[in-house]
């Protein structure tokens, strides 16, 4: 067991992960310096240039180079940079990477692991800030995940070099290096598609995940602290979305504030609570709350900390579920 | 496939052929490139001092932005990245914004009224066709308009690189397309960028034009770009530029690139810097003395200087503020999310 932050877990995990001779890593600057946030440190220097591939800078082709590696039997764990990069790689994960099981009928498939920062909150440049994690939510055929701690950062990244199907694995830019929390030396799984529940609670749910976890946990802290019984869930996955955890848990408090740091409209916050009508109306003692960013290009470093669900509003959310 | 990087001007400053420009021009684009220097080197100390977010230096690069913008008219478009605030500014950007987009404030965005700059482009690649698009519509709306589009080397490795030259060449448009090759593109050198000799030879796969120049010569590259400028404007076609120069700094200021290159590499360059070159050879004509080189940096300095306090000056935007132009008229989602965010 050490203490590691997430980007030291995910190298951990890179390392065992690569143990495994079908496995590649590839991306930008992810061999000779590292990757962008040095997630890849040192794993050139012991894998080799020819498994660990500095590439070209082309987004569509790191995707669609790995597809065809992943369908030709190997297991690539491709990197892009920042959110706001992947779009030009987006036409292959939504037309050829979510698709080619369904295409083939199961003759052929492209487990690849497609890991991708993002989030804002580190005064970035334009691009580097982006949370979109709902549009590839909306590429069926690849699963979408998003770990929120170091532990579950090195078991789900192991669990998506499993899986048989593709995984896009979201690294929330911010938490990157904020948290530690000792994590296991050895390889272990962490489930996909299994929601953690953080706390138990009686008053109110608090659902999130990803980037939005820090503020969720203080923001139940402090409601915790003024005598408010929290349940708080992190999702950790939103496809496969555990929405029984969520809807066990809006039947039994009656009030939910779902966060998410995307743009409002039409983002993954909406399909839980559009869940929770469906399944769980009869229960709610209160209108369910969003928390979002705004339906806004997400502001440069000045402005984000406007954009940025803070404790307070996720505070104030929660009690307007109370009042009502 | 070889070819030889055109060279007006060597390293030691003399003359290897005609200039083409006369003296007093050649002194203002040293100018230019002394001030776009003290502008860089006033920016990166910023952002040591935590003033500014990533600032992504050019330093040695002035020969390609400076000489390759000095051909351009007011009506003419450039299209750039990043590492391109000298071309931005000698085309009429205002180190202001320039500094303000750095700041981390959108305000930096806004060219001044009248001047055709478009904001830099942060992602790799996705410009290069819009310049194709804004020297088309100049054609199509019957003016002689230009566009350039300044690059680097490693983006020429993007997808959108291969349909802005495919189309460029088809509709003829009147783009000049200037790869600034400073041999890294982050960690990954040139040589692993793509296996070309050249990326100018590119050019002839697309039907092309395509020019190789020494991008640390300024009399050089003012030529080259000049002569592609004068073939857009009287409707022959695009023309691909590669100007080998060297990205001193590195990446941005959040790279560390010693974890990839060595300072000999660096050092090898510092001894071809664009602006000494030029300096040498005014000193041969005796058109440079000490105290002319004091006083543009010292006026430069007291521009920039203003500049930041301009920049520095400006209140950061309210959360209302972070909602304006989205759209011509705010939509009703919008409208209501501002009250919002307003209401804290």
């Amino acid at each position: 067991m050490a203490e590691l932050n997430i980007a030291q877990a995910l190298n951990s995990a890179l390392g065992i992960a690569l143990e495994d001779a079908k496995v590649v890593l590839i991306g930008e600057d992810v061999g000779t310096t590292g990757g962008v946030f040095r997630v890849s440190d040192g794993l050139q220097q012991t894998h080799g240039p020819a498994r660990v591939i500095d590439t070209p800078v082309a987004e569509s082709g790191i995707v669609g180079a790995a597809f065809g590696m992943a369908v030709a039997g190997m297991k690539p764990i491709a990197e892009i940079q920042f959110m706001g990069f992947s779009y030009p790689a987006y036409d292959q994960v939504i037309n050829h990477v979510a698709r080619i099981r369904n295409r083939s009928r199961n003759r052929f498939t492209a487990p690849l692991v497609l890991r991708i920062p993002y989030g804002a909150g580190i005064g970035a440049a334009e691009h580097h800030s982006e949370s979109a994690e709902a549009i590839y939510v909306q590429a069926p055929g690849v699963k979408v995940v998003v770990p929120a701690t170091p532990y579950d950062a090195k078991g789900m990244l192991l669990a998506a070099v499993d899986d048989p199907d593709p995984v896009i694995f979201l690294e929330p830019i911010r938490l990157y290096r904020s948290i530690r929390q000792e994590v296991p030396d050895e390889a272990y799984r962490v489930p996909l598609g299994v929601a953690a529940h953080r706390r138990e609670g009686t008053d109110v749910s608090l659902v999130g995940y990803g980037s939005m976890m820090r503020e969720l946990t203080a923001a139940a802290d402090e409601l915790t602290a003024s005598g408010i019984s929290v349940d708080l869930i992190d999702l950790r996955s939103l496809v496969p979305f555990d929405a029984e955890v969520v809807i066990d848990s809006a039947q039994r408090t009656g009030r939910v504030v779902i966060v998410q740091e995307a743009p409002r409209s039409a983002g993954f916050a909406a399909e839980i609570a559009a869940q929770i009508q469906e399944k769980a109306l009869y229960s709610l003692n209160a209108p369910v709350e969003r928390v979002t960013g705004y339906d806004i290009v997400v502001p440069l470093r000045r402005a984000e900390k406007h954009f940025v669900p803070s404790v307070e509003r996720v505070v104030a959310a929660a009690r307007r579920t109370l009042q009502a | 496939m070889s070819m030889e990087p055109r060279q007006i001007l060597a390293p030691d400053g003399t003359l290897r052929g005609d200039s083409p420009l006369e003296m007093a021009e050649i002194r203002r684009l040293y100018r230019a490139m002394v001030s776009a220097r003290v502008y860089d080197h006033k920016a990166s100390a910023m952002q040591r001092q935590g003033r500014l977010a990533t600032y992504a230096q050019f330093e040695g690069q002035e020969a390609c932005q400076i000489g390759s913008v000095a051909p351009l008219l007011a009506q003419d478009w450039l299209a750039g990245t990043y590492r391109d605030a000298a071309a931005m500014w000698f085309h009429g950007y205002t180190w202001r914004n320039l500094l303000l987009g750095r700041t981390g404030d959108e305000r930096g965005g806004q060219a001044p009224e009248g001047v055709r700059v478009l904001p830099p482009s942060i992602t790799v690649g996705g410009h290069m066709i819009h310049a194709v698009g804004l020297g088309w519509a100049e054609r199509l709306q019957g003016s002689d308009g230009v566009a350039l589009t300044l690059f680097g080397d490693g983006a020429t490795s993007e997808g959108d690189f291969h349909e802005a030259m495919n189309f460029a060449a088809v509709f003829a448009t009147p783009t000049i397309f200037f790869c600034q090759n400073n041999g890294w593109a982050i960690s990954m050198p040139r040589e692993q960028q793509t296996k070309s000799e050249t990326i100018a030879q590119k050019a002839a796969g697309y039907g092309m034009v395509g020019e190789l120049v020494d991008g640390n010569d300024l009399l050089a590259v003012y030529d080259v770009t000049k002569a592609a400028v004068d073939r857009a404007r009287s409707g022959v076609g695009p023309t691909l530029i590669e100007g080998l120069t060297f990205r001193v700094g590195p990446h941005t200021t959040n790279d560390d690139a010693g974890r990839y290159r060595t300072d000999d590499s660096v050092a090898a360059w510092r001894e071809r810097d664009p602006i000494e070159r030029v300096r040498r050879y005014l000193v041969a004509q005796d058109m440079w003395d000490e105290q002319w080189q004091t006083d543009i940096e010292a006026a430069e300095a007291q521009a920039v200087e203003d500049a930041v306090a301009a920049a520095e000056a400006l209140e950061p935007f309210t959360a209302g503020e972070m909602f304006d132009a989205m759209y011509s008229e705010p939509t009703a989602q919008i409208v209501e999310q501002r009250k919002e965010a307003e209401r804290g």
